[in-house]
């Protein structure tokens, strides 16, 4: 895929918006390669010469920065992209049990996204949930406490166009064009909803109320 | 029952709108920050000393001495940089915190850019974790519009820039010099030290970097008064921390407790290990901090008990694994973790993480020797001490500890021509046991 005219000129304005919140322009990269990576769902050659032109870089310096992180993409994934969490206390509590049904179920290789290109998958490292785990990951929304069967209803269901909700984050689940936006710092408007907490991240809290615990005598 | 538990950071996270400004003002939220900016900064770092806080990102380092460092009157800017980076495996605290409380770090922060002299704040957030970015870029726009951030802030004459920084995935941009480089702009690689970022931190300034709930603890010490922290815990280890408990436990979660508390105590809140089991082995604070058993239930977890006890408090993220669970498997995981990590740059490191991999994988599958096991532990003399970062000395803790309390169950896996263990019955949905 090619960056057009048009998106380039879509996007020069928001690079501009992104540097400018920097003493220093080279602090801009990493959220301008999610910025490029919001438009075409990963990180084409005309995404690091746009990101190079931005900030006076080399290419090669671009590229050596984007190679360095996991988040960005070379090719296109699918429009859905899970994460499941195989990191030692998710595999051992269901994540390497998930994972090879959801590669059996999808029949596609990591990264690679079904012919529909709806879903793709890898597995990741911790993701600071392990309370709730075994642990999947949508387009970076927290999907707690899983089982193989309910990660293949999961993917299913994302296939069909039905809407999904995480178990913890926005009501409405972003694509994965969308959730490069927001990490590249532009937010959409779902900060205020969604679900916080659940039982585990309150299981302290409540155990203290209960017995009229606090902090200060 | 004594106060076991001591929810002041977690106190009001079911809230249903825990996230919101209005409400983090409703349960006294933004009253310590005009505190703060009638005293000095100098007076908000002697708090800050006096409280004993220790820097939550796993290390210890007393924060009002981190602050005392930067240097006064140099001409140059200052820079306060957030690690919300949480990626050591086994720590799901700082996300949680700041899904439903990211305004008492905002407060934090401002606080602390005013104690060092810095008019620009950085929060460096992981970028796996939407909604948590989400939320921190919200309690920002929300503490603009309150004239908690911008110029002049509350008429002090104090202003303050605060930036959401998202990363794109490497454990290593946590390491606090990584994170600085990859904050400018390049691979997440750590700089030499010294200078510490106190001296030549983010564009070569004067720096505090400090760890998500270190930051939150500081409008609590300031409203409350140093001498409200310093009243919990133990002798050199003070306050209250958020305890994660994960894996095979009854109730998994925060549990947010005065540093000191033992896991026996901990275990009774959280119900147990899973019905029918029993516990096997734990880390205390992360992956990094070397494994311990149910010998060591007992150890106050703070940073004295656990350096005792051959290990380290780390980030306080307790993974319990109970019988079912293969001490092989489970460091094998972890040693593949560091070497997928390993950022490269020192050969120690790169090279030996790679030949540990290879040698727990043969051990695994029942294809390793005894000769294996001292090969594993000779490579990891050779890391340990040698490495550029601190990552090379951790990255062979769950192989060393491991072989430490369970060679046996190393060599029965080669007696056995495999895996003795049955992963089906370590997940979260395997049938309870019959007895
Ligand atoms: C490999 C590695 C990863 C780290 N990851 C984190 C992290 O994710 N969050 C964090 O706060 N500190 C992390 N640290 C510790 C930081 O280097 C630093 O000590 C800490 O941010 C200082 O904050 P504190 O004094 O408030 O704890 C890591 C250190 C190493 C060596
Ligand atoms: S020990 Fe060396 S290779 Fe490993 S993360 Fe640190 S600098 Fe990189
Ligand atoms: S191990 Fe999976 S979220 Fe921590």
């Amino acid at each position: 895929m090619a960056l057009t005219e048009q998106a380039r000129a879509r996007l020069a304005p928001q690079a501009a918006e992104i540097v400018g919140r920097y003493p220093r322009a080279r602090s801009a990269l990493l959220p301008l390669l999610h910025l490029v990576q919001s438009e075409e769902g990963y990180v084409s050659e005309d995404g690091i010469t746009f990101c190079a032109e931005q900030l006076g870089l080399s290419e090669a310096d671009v590229t050596g920065v984007l190679s360095y992180y996991t988040m960005y993409k070379r090719k296109p994934v699918g429009e859905y992209h899970l994460g499941v969490c195989t990191n030692a206390l998710c595999a051992v509590m269901g994540g390497d049990a998930i994972l090879a049904d959801l590669a059996e179920h999808l029949g596609v290789d990591v990264d690679e996204p079904t012919p529909d290109g709806k879903v793709s998958y890898e597995h990741v490292e911790c993701n600071a949930a392990c309370d709730y785990a075994p642990v999947v990951m949508v387009n970076w929304e927290f999907f707690d406490n899983m089982t193989p069967a309910k990660t293949r209803d999961l993917v299913d269901t994302l296939r069909s166009g039905a809407d999904v909700a995480p178990s913890r984050g926005a009501p409405r689940l972003c694509t994965w064009k969308q959730t490069a936006q927001i990490l590249a710092g532009f937010p959409d408007d779902q900060a205020a909803g969604g679900h916080t907490a659940g039982e585990p991240t309150l299981a302290g809290l409540h155990l203290a109320r209960e017995q009229g615990w606090e902090p200060s005598a | 029952m004594s106060t076991i538990l001591t929810p002041a950071l977690t106190a009001h996270w079911d809230d249903p709108t825990s996230f919101e400004l209005e409400t983090y003002r409703r349960h006294g939220g933004y009253r310590a920050l005009p505190k703060a900016l009638a005293m000095q900064p100098d007076q908000v770092i002697q708090t800050v000393k006096d409280s004993g806080l220790r820097g939550r990102g796993g290390a210890g380092f007393p924060t009002g001495n981190k602050w005392g460092f930067i240097p006064q009157g140099d001409g140059k800017p200052h820079y306060l940089v957030v690690n919300a980076d949480e990626s050591e495996p086994g720590t799901c605290k700082d996300m949680p915190l700041m899904l439903a409380n990211p305004h008492v770090l905002v407060e934090g922060a401002i606080i602390a850019s005013y104690a060092i002299r810095a008019n620009r704040a950085f929060i460096y957030v992981r970028g796996e974790v939407l909604h948590v970015v989400r939320r921190l870029h919200h309690a920002v726009a929300e503490a603009y519009q309150a004239g908690y951030l911008g110029t002049n802030i509350l008429g002090s004459g104090f202003d303050l820039d605060i930036v959401v920084h998202a990363g794109a995935g490497a454990y290593e941009c946590g390491e606090e010099t990584a994170l600085l480089e990859s904050l400018e702009g390049r691979r997440g690689q750590p700089r030499l030290k010294p200078p510490f970022p106190a001296i030549a931190g983010l564009y070569a300034c004067p720096t505090v970097v400090n760890n998500v709930e270190s930051i939150a603890s500081v409008p609590f010490i300031v409203a409350n008064g140093a001498s409200d922290f310093a009243a919990l815990g133990t002798e050199r280890s003070k306050g209250f921390g958020i305890f994660s408990l994960s894996g095979h436990v009854t109730t998994p979660g925060q549990y947010e407790a005065p540093l000191g508390v033992t896991l026996r105590e901990l275990l009774d809140l959280a119900g147990g290990v899973r019905a029918g089991r029993r516990l096997k082995f734990w880390t205390p604070g992360g992956s990094s901090t070397p494994i311990l058993t149910d010998e060591h239930i007992d150890v106050p977890l703070d940073f004295e008990g656990t350096a005792a006890a051959g290990t380290m408090l780390g980030t306080r993220g307790l993974q319990i694994f109970d019988e079912t669970t293969c001490v092989v498997r489970v460091a094998l995981r972890w040693t593949e973790f560091y070497r997928h990590e390993s950022c490269g740059k020192c050969t120690p490191c790169r090279e030996g993480t790679y030949w540990m991999v290879q040698l727990l994988a043969d051990l695994e599958r029942g294809a390793g020797s005894d000769d294996d096991l001292d090969k594993l532990l000779d490579i990891s003399d050779n890391i340990v001490g040698r490495a550029f970062c601190p990552f090379g000395d951790t990255a062979v803790s769950p192989a060393v500890s491991s072989i430490k309390y369970f060679r046996d169950e190393y060599l029965e896996h080669r007696k056995h021509g495999g895996c003795p263990f049955d992963p089906a019955a370590s997940t979260l949905f395997a049938p309870e046991p019959t007895r």
